[in-house]
């Protein structure tokens, strides 16, 4: 799990952002990110509630798109393309990032059609019940559902509907996935379950994921970004990294003291 | 001091046992009582309307009535078949316009146009419409078909009809298509659903349930209204022979009936007016079936 750090620096970066600043309306709400996202690794953001782990998050798909008063300055690259750049197509991206929601939120429809959903949109031909069996087995789901796969996603476990809303995502292969809090609503066994699906999913995607669970950060990620929020003088609450290396310096040997006491529990 | 200190100082510990003499007890059974009084009142005018009616009514309840035509004066036995097939042919007509119109302005206002100042505009028109007198309506369409055709027809009956639908469909349907969960759209979108796609294959199927229910509300509604259909289907003793023609309907024919001196006439009013309110109740049955089979 540790990964090598000679390894480590040489993959590929999927996301770079660049003195990225987010605003909803005249509220600076994150300012000056400057991170990198390697690819095949998992990448956790930990910090106190309202520092923007969310907002950075949901810009990596651009589902930020959504909120009228939203705008960033700065820069994100995906695979060296602009992100934000009026070229790119934002229901293109959100095909390519596929999102896990804090709360998990199935369609409304059988467990099938929900896994089904995203590669029908892509027009995907080959045979559905086979994507389908892969997408709930990569999830750790299969087993629970597979007799019941016409009945509604709605109508199964909090831990269940979470792990189908992952199959739903990784259904369409997307490259990344972003996981915004997945586990806050489960208990502490399917919590585990979706640990060991983390570190079967990053083989095939890159993962990035919030988390207010310091052990789960220790335990399943590869690098860890740790924001915190500062109020100005107008008192508005603004966050920004504090420090972003990979996750046993995080947690072990971290450059500022501030990381230390978050890490530790110390902080407030 | 410590918690415990502080919930034994300030706050006795109290009995857990049931005081049937507390002034809270005795205030909720007599509140209880009030409310199912209330209740039962409530009910009241609907029993009463189906006891006289089918009291009235039911005596020429048979297969005549579906089949015959109305009678002239002082003839006795026949039906009102025409009736029927006129009624709910005016009403499907009506369905058939304003549950598209509606639906779509619906999603228009809910998912694509919503806390916008068009969208606080039909809004507030949607609820002006739906205060407006059915009568009302029913000169709308009579100058708006009526006149420009030069002729009163089932389909102008229609357009009155759809008219006095809308309203009712826009605003269940964008209330039903609101109540789906920001979530729900955000899981499609996240997924590279367009607005479209997630609104078409996510956001409306979810809220079909209660958009049929809506739907079937203003149909039940509309196929009870006469005024309107004064004006613009008029009425016919005949079958009806196509949608440019005056058309009979149950209401109307409720209406010319129970207001002449013969007894078999009126007798067939009763028994339209049983008809049609088993016409409704069937809607709202078939509509909580299929709605319920859904979930
Ligand atoms: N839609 C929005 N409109 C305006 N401000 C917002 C919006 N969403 C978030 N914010 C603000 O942006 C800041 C960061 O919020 P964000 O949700 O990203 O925090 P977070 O780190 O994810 O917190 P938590 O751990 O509680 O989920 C907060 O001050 C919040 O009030
Ligand atoms: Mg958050």
């Amino acid at each position: 799990m540790t990964p090598n750090l000679q390894t480590a620096r040489q993959t590929e970066t999927v996301f770079r952002t660049e003195n990225l600043n987010i605003y909803y309306g005249n509220f600076l709400a994150v300012k000056d990110v400057s991170i990198k996202i390697p690819k095949h690794c998992i990448t956790a953001f930990i910090g106190p509630s309202g520092c923007g782990k969310s907002t950075v998050l949901r810009c990596f798909n651009r589902l930020n798109d959504l909120i009228k008063s939203f705008h960033i300055d700065g820069k994100i690259y995906y695979h060296d393309q602009d992100l934000y750049s009026s070229e790119i197509d934002p229901v293109e991206v959100r095909r390519q990032v596929g999102m896990v929601f804090q709360k998990p939120n199935p369609f409304p429809k059988s467990i099938y059609d929900n896994i089904a959903f995203g590669p029908r949109l892509l027009g995907y031909k080959g045979d559905m019940d086979v994507l389908v069996e892969r997408s709930l087995k990569q999830a750790a789901l299969w087993d629970e559902v597979k007799d019941k796969l016409k009945e509604s996603g709605t109508a199964i476990s909090g831990g269940q509907q979470q792990r189908l809303c992952i199959a739903r995502a990784v259904a369409v292969q997307p490259d990344v996935i972003l996981m915004d809090e997945p586990c806050s609503a489960l208990d502490p066994i399917s919590t585990l379950k979706i640990e060991d699906l983390l570190q079967e999913l990053k083989e095939q995607y890159t993962i990035i994921i919030v988390t207010h669970n310091m052990q789960q950060a220790s335990r399943a990620s590869d690098f860890t970004a740790f924001f915190n929020v500062q109020a100005n003088d107008k008192g508005q609450r603004t966050g920004y990294v504090v420090e972003y290396d990979r996750t046993e310096v995080i947690f072990q040997n971290p450059m500022q003291e501030a990381t230390r006491e978050y890490v530790s529990g110390r902080f407030g | 001091m410590t918690s415990q200190e502080f919930a034994s100082n300030v706050l006795p510990r109290r009995s857990l046992k049931r005081v049937p003499s507390s002034p809270r007890t005795l205030f909720s059974a007599v509140m209880t009582v009030v409310a199912f009084a209330c209740a039962a009142i409530a009910l009241i005018p609907l029993i009463s309307v189906l006891y006289y009616v089918i009291i009235n009514g039911a005596g020429r309840l048979g297969p005549d009535l579906f089949t015959q035509l109305p009678p002239p004066p002082l003839v006795k036995g026949g039906g009102f078949g025409n009736a029927i097939l006129g009624t709910l042919l005016t009403v499907g007509m009506a369905a058939a316009i304003s549950i598209p119109f509606g639906v779509l302005a619906a999603i228009f206002l809910s998912e694509f146009a919503r806390d916008t100042v068009v969208a606080d505009w039909i809004d507030f028109f949607t609820n002006v419409l739906s205060g407006v007198p059915s009568i009302v309506v029913g000169v709308f369409a009579y100058a708006l078909v009526v006149v420009t055709t030069g002729t009163f027809s089932a389909f102008a009956g229609g357009v009155a009809l759809a008219v006095l639908m809308l309203p009712t469909i826009v605003r269940t349907a964008a209330e039903s298509l609101e109540s789906v969960p920001n979530e729900t759209r955000q899981a499609a979108i996240g997924l590279g659903a367009t607005r479209f796609q997630t609104t078409i294959q996510v956001v409306l199927p979810a809220a079909i349930p209660a958009i049929v229910t809506g739907v079937m509300l203003a149909i039940s509604r509309a196929a009870g209204e006469t005024a309107p259909l004064i004006f613009t289907a008029l009425f016919s003793q005949y079958w009806a022979k196509g949608v440019w023609e005056p058309i009979a309907s149950l209401s109307v024919l409720v209406f010319n009936f129970a207001t002449v001196p013969y007894k078999n006439q009126q007798q067939l009013a009763w028994a339209g007016a049983l008809v049609l309110v088993g016409m409704v109740l069937i809607t709202s049955i078939l509509s909580r079936w299929a709605t319920q089979r859904k979930r």
